[in-house]
């Protein structure tokens, strides 16, 4: 039977897809303006996160009033909870976002430091992991969801090597510090980007099994 | 209390009870049994489709009372349904005015009028002024004493149609009589024709009254100006007599109103049960 | 437990008069009393219904809500020694007011009530009932109009083949349904819900639920329930009664996300007593 509260769900879930692809244009086109040294594009990114930032009090309204309204139950409940959960994750990867920029403004007005091996990488990898975590909340898409979660452990080793590879231009030579310490803060940030990431694949987890996996390491569910 | 006074208590109860229903049942049984068992020897093919024989021929049967009891009864009937439903339905459906408690004593007091009163009531109304006793009258006088029985067992079944379905009507704007008139009466038409059923068993086996109005008819008359034979009258008139043979033929005619009651009552519980069962959520 | 209630001490009218939105009310009540005999069940019930809205009325037992959804089509008329004073206007008419059709009035305010009633004849002639009072004979009409009514509510697929059987073989669900049809067949403006699905299972209760979101299209719908959660399902303004009285009428989402009066908060909540 078709319940007109499917609709205030379809609707919900609409949102947070849309948020999910604003956070996710924002996230490209920091990286973009990280790679070309674009300040304009940098600029854009960090003016757009307010609307990021107001998409997710419509979405945080709507989904007390549904709760309200409807005291979802079982699978709505679970999905509800998630859509409480993933928001400000989303919300938090779009502020990164925005910090990249803030820190590619900086480094803008100084010359590009040496060529950059492991920061794009772990980017890209940040970033598909972002749109792999969505694409699983889409499809409910469980096994995508542990295989998101699988690769953290790969950004972290990234981030540490971005950070060895930074130390030597440290070290190198003292005027490479401010930019070196501004570019290890990115790499930290795409980091951070991948945990929230992995935090949403976990809750896709829960949404579609009910369980929740989190801090739950080393058990046989994570895997 | 400890439980097992509790239940010694609760079992001498019951067992009260039990004594109870039997000495109430008893009567029943043994007037059943004895008229069964006089009665039913009795009866033949004849006993439906003769007529009386005089003192001394054996055989006979009573044919005409038969008849003339079943116009008697469709005289009264006549006469009483309608007005008894009318009255009954009123009841039903303004059950609080002052009229109708008006109404409702005067049914509860006809019925208690003794059914020998009634018949000199009938008497004095419709047989001394045309100066003959006919089923007309014995018609008439049945029909006082079901004019009552019909009022109130309408007007409990009436009653009896839930609430809703007046709502319900009332509420799709129809007024209060075609309320009544679509809905609850047809609602409740088992239930009136159960009143009907039940008044009718009661006259069924009157005598007193007939014996001023109706009399009794020893020849075939299906004439409502003329006196009439009637299975009650002649079962008296036969019970009294010296003649074996008549008391034979008594216990028969006897035989036949008690099956009739007991069939007339047996359909009437079965239309309230359906009603019943409609009044279930 | 004894339970003392203060009152919002209000004079009656200035607290609901606030939340009356200009223009699109369909009944207006003001200061509305009700008495049976020398008991008064209503006390001052201000409040203006909206159109095309479901308006839902909540409260404890004896709160006066069935009493006040009853007296929008005068159904409480057939209780005797009942009496009403003030207002009720309907599209600005006032429908207490002598000389008032109380059989037209009921035409336009269609009532479904609590336990299901459907008149024990067949399923077309139930909904074809009131059409027929109304004085249409003509059969392909009438088919039509049953056809429609059963349609709008939800009904049609489960009895078209068998509209000549009785009603009262319908299950529960099917026969509130049935009665909603009933209702729909002689074309009310207003739809009187009273505890439409307070008998029901959860499905049949989801199914009229669903059945109250689409009417709400083309009818004005005030709704009395027992059951919070419904009201707020299927509302979009909700009225909180208590001792006869309206304590606040708001949109359902205020009253059951952020009400203004600490009794509302309280009976949503179940603090209440």
């Amino acid at each position: 039977m078709q319940r007109h509260f499917d609709k205030d769900i379809e609707e919900l879930k609409d949102l947070l897809l849309r948020m999910g692809a604003m956070v996710e244009d924002s996230i490209m086109q920091s990286i973009r303006s990280l790679l070309e040294r674009d300040t304009a594009l940098a600029q854009e990114v960090i003016s757009n996160d307010d609307r990021i930032d107001q998409m997710e009090l419509e979405i945080d309204r709507r989904t007390l009033e549904l709760i309200a309204k409807m005291q979802p139950t079982a699978v709505d409940l679970r999905f509800v909870a998630t859509v409480m959960k993933v928001t400000p994750e989303l919300e938090r990867i779009a502020d990164l976002a925005q910090d990249v920029c803030e820190r590619v403004i900086e480094l803008n007005r100084e010359p590009p430091l040496k060529a950059m091996v492991a920061i794009p990488r772990l980017a890209q990898d940040a970033q598909g992991m972002v749109r792999a975590a969505l694409d699983a909340l889409v499809r409910r898409d469980v096994s995508l969801a542990r295989s998101v979660i699988t690769q953290d452990d790969s950004v972290d080793q990234q981030t540490e090597q971005s950070f060895r590879e930074l130390l030597t231009y440290l070290l190198e030579d003292p005027r490479n510090i401010s930019r070196a310490i501004r570019l290890t803060f990115i790499g930290k940030y795409f980091e951070r980007m991948a945990d929230g990431a992995t935090n949403i694949c976990e809750m896709v987890v829960y949404l579609v099994e009910g369980k929740m996996i989190k801090h739950a390491y080393g058990t046989a569910h994570n895997r | 209390m400890s439980a097992r006074r509790r239940k010694t208590v609760s079992a001498i109860a019951e067992g009260l009870c039990a004594v109870a229903v039997i000495l109430a049942l008893l009567p029943l049984a043994f007037i059943l049994f004895y008229v069964v068992k006089q009665g039913a020897s009795a009866l033949n093919w004849a006993f439906f489709t003769s007529m009386p024989k005089p003192v001394g021929e054996p055989g006979g049967g009573m044919g005409n009372a038969i008849v003339g009891t079943l116009i008697l009864i469709g005289l009264a009937a006549l006469f009483a349904v309608p007005i008894g439903c009318i009255c009954g339905i009123h009841l039903a459906e303004y059950r609080d005015s002052r009229f109708s408690s008006v109404v409702r004593f005067a049914a509860d007091v006809l019925n208690g009028v003794p059914s020998i009163v009634i018949g000199i009531f009938a008497y004095g109304l419709a047989v001394l002024p045309v100066k003959r006793f006919s089923a007309m009258a014995g018609g008439f006088a049945l029909g006082l004493l079901m004019i009552p029985v019909v009022v109130r067992t309408t007007e409990e079944l009436v009653r009896l149609v839930p609430s809703g379905l007046r709502e319900g009507a009332l509420a799709l704007g129809a007024s209060r009589s075609r309320a009544v008139f679509t809905v609850i009466v047809p609602a409740a038409l088992p239930g009136i024709l159960t009143g009907i059923l039940v008044a009718t068993a009661r006259v069924a086996g009157e005598t007193a009254p007939l014996l001023f109005t109706s009399f009794n008819n020893r020849f075939w008359s299906t004439n409502i100006a003329q006196p009439i034979a009637s299975l009650t009258v002649q079962v008296f008139t036969y019970a009294i007599s010296p003649y074996d043979d008549w008391h034979r033929q008594a216990w028969a005619g006897a035989f036949l109103l008690v099956m009739i009651i007991l069939v007339l009552s047996i359909v009437a519980r079965l239309a309230v049960r359906r009603l019943e069962q409609m009044n279930r959520p | 437990m004894t339970i003392t209630i203060a009152m919002p001490s209000a004079p009656p009218g200035t607290a609901a008069v606030r939340e009356i939105e200009s223009g699109a009310a369909k009944i207006s009540v003001r200061d509305f009393d009700f008495f049976y005999g020398s008991a008064q069940v209503l006390h001052g019930i201000t409040l203006d219904i909206p159109d095309q809205q479901v308006t839902a009325l909540i409260g404890p037992s004896g709160c006066g809500k069935t009493t006040f959804i009853r007296s929008i089509n005068r159904m409480n008329d057939i209780i005797p020694e009942a009496r009403a004073k003030g207002t009720i206007t309907i599209d600005g008419r006032d429908i207490y007011a002598p000389g008032t059709d109380v059989v037209a009035l009921r035409r336009r305010v269609g009532m479904v009530f609590q336990k299901s009633n459907p008149f024990p004849k067949s399923i077309f002639d139930n909904v074809a009932y009131g059409l027929r009072i109304g004085g249409l004979t003509d059969k392909r009409s009438l088919r039509e109009h049953v056809e429609k009514s059963l349609i709008r509510a939800a009904l049609w697929d489960e009895v078209k083949d068998r509209l000549d059987d009785s009603a009262l073989a319908l299950s529960g669900g099917q026969q509130q349904r049935l009665c909603i049809a009933r209702a729909l067949a002689v074309d009310p403006e207003i739809l009187l819900m009273d505890e439409p699905a307070s008998a029901l299972d959860p499905t049949a209760t989801t199914k009229i639920e669903e059945l109250i979101w689409e009417l709400k299209a083309n009818y004005t719908i005030v709704i009395v329930t027992h059951n919070m959660q419904q009201a707020a399902r299927v509302s979009d303004r909700t009225a909180f009664f208590m001792l006869g009285r309206v304590v606040e009428y708001s949109d359902t989402k205020t009253i059951f996300m952020n009400p203004k009066e600490k009794m509302t908060e309280d009976y949503v909540t179940g603090r209440f007593g």
